[in-house]
């Protein structure tokens, strides 16, 4: 495929893998944000071939992962009632909630669909005037425009019978977080592309000179993650910091406009609940008032639900970088990707459960 | 999740920018995708696809440049 295999070329990967050696003289640790790029360092075994030396944590950017439990309870909540269909992207369905997951209330008799995209959910309300169709919007500034647009477009329609269960969050806010913490090993940022290509990079520049980090937004291809890396290593050891774009082919500093400005319309910046991270302050995108008509926490009442997430999980420490998926003790016994505890485990861009899935024999 | 494939348009219905929709070709695969966020697209673009939208244009200019950097390094070691 066009613009995918040239960036899986191994004589490419090699002599990137080389140049890091050659440049790398002390240990670093760097954070991959993105969970789409966790899935791709572990998959193509790029951190088994990177110098000892080089550290690299696994973040926090899967949404599926950091989704609060409370908001899975809600979605079981509403998709149990009368009358309602209930739309989700696939790898939602399969997170526990407090008691059961989505999937199984569907073998219940819930009528739970898995959608590609919200549009789809909206055409079933469209063709389906006697029910309520819900779409669950999870995920982060790449996901949150199409779900934006969809209700734009369930407005001008005037649909009475469908509504969006929105969690989305937003990526600067959690670097920030995770930046300020006592205990932050992080030293440099492979930036999360795909959120880049909405957003730009400008919000990435305030983060990199406070915190004196270099910021690589990054691709997903093995070429493009190796490329990141050592741009990133590049800047630490010539004592460096600034925001640098490896994957120019798709980010500009400036990003998406139209889908900025949709998103500002329909949603508003918000302090939000993450899963293993606890609340980080202007870290949500909630519907705003003008929307409040299709937000589906109001529509079925289900804004008073609110749960805690279990103790035993230290998902929380995963997504710091201060343990490894096969060190937390739960890993692979009391958790497993069907049986997940939290965060890490429950989807597959999760670091443990990409532990699990490809590296079940450390 | 912010898994985004991408592909070629090869056909656009619709004249205002955010109902525009695109056939994308994914290499043999064609899907029908929203245009919405792509105002200034046009046929014979690479995009890429995230849930429905093409979300961004790719440089192709860019994607080159990327790749020659490193077949000039190689070339310069070949010739040391």
């Amino acid at each position: 495929m066009k613009f995918v295999d040239e960036y899986r070329n191994p004589t490419l990967a090699k002599h990137l893998l080389h140049n890091i050696q050659q440049i790398t003289t002390q240990p670093w640790t760097l954070m991959e944000v993105c969970g789409g790029q966790t899935h791709s360092i572990i998959k193509h075994g790029i951190d088994q071939l990177l110098p000892d030396n080089i550290n690299l944590i696994h973040g926090p950017g899967c949404p599926v992962c950091v989704t609060p439990l409370e908001y899975i309870d809600k979605a079981l909540a509403i998709a149990q009632q009368k009358d309602v269909i209930f739309c989700s992207f696939g790898d939602m369905l399969r997170v526990p909630a407090s008691h059961q997951d989505l999937l199984s209330i569907k073998a219940q008799g819930a009528d739970i669909r898995t959608v590609y995209s919200p549009l789809d959910a909206l055409k079933l309300a469209q063709e389906n005037p006697n029910k309520q169709v819900v779409f669950f919007g999870v995920g982060f500034e790449t996901t949150a425009p199409t779900v934006a647009l969809t209700l734009y477009q369930a407005k001008q329609k005037k649909l009475k019978n469908f509504s969006v269960l929105a969690c989305h969050v937003r990526v600067p806010p959690v670097m920030q977080a995770l930046l300020s913490a006592e205990d932050n090993s992080v030293q440099g940022f492979l930036g999360a592309g795909h959120v880049c290509s909405i957003m730009g990079y400008h919000e990435y520049l305030p983060l990199a000179a406070q915190y004196k980090i270099p910021i690589v937004v990054t691709g997903f291809e093995p070429i493009d993650i190796l490329q990141g890396l050592y741009f990133c290593i590049q800047q630490l050891e010539s004592g460096q910091h600034y925001v640098e774009n490896q994957y120019k082919r798709l980010v500009t500093e400036q990003g998406n406009q139209p889908a900025q400005q949709l998103l500002q319309q329909v949603f508003s910046i918000v302090d939000q609940k993450w899963r293993g991270l606890g609340e980080i302050p202007q870290s949500g995108l909630a519907i705003s008032d003008e929307y409040a008509d299709w937000n589906a926490e109001q529509r079925f009442s289900v804004s008073n639900i609110n749960t805690q997430e279990p103790k035993n999980c230290r998902s929380g420490e995963i997504l710091k970088g201060l343990l490894k998926p096969h060190d937390c003790p739960e890993f692979g016994k009391t958790c497993t990707p069907d049986h997940p505890l939290g965060a890490t485990m429950v989807s597959s861009e999760g670091a443990c459960a990409a532990y699990y899935h490809y590296r079940t024999h450390v | 999740m912010c898994l985004a494939v991408p592909g070629k348009i090869t056909h656009i219905t619709g004249e205002e920018p955010l109902s525009r929709l695109a056939t994308i070709d994914f290499s043999g695969i064609q899907k029908q995708v929203s245009l919405a966020y792509l105002p200034e697209a046009i046929i014979n673009d690479y995009v890429v696809v995230h849930a429905g939208f093409a979300i961004a244009l790719i440089d192709q200019e860019e994607a080159a440049e990327t790749l020659k950097a490193f077949q000039e390094l190689d070339e310069f070691e070949a010739g040391l």
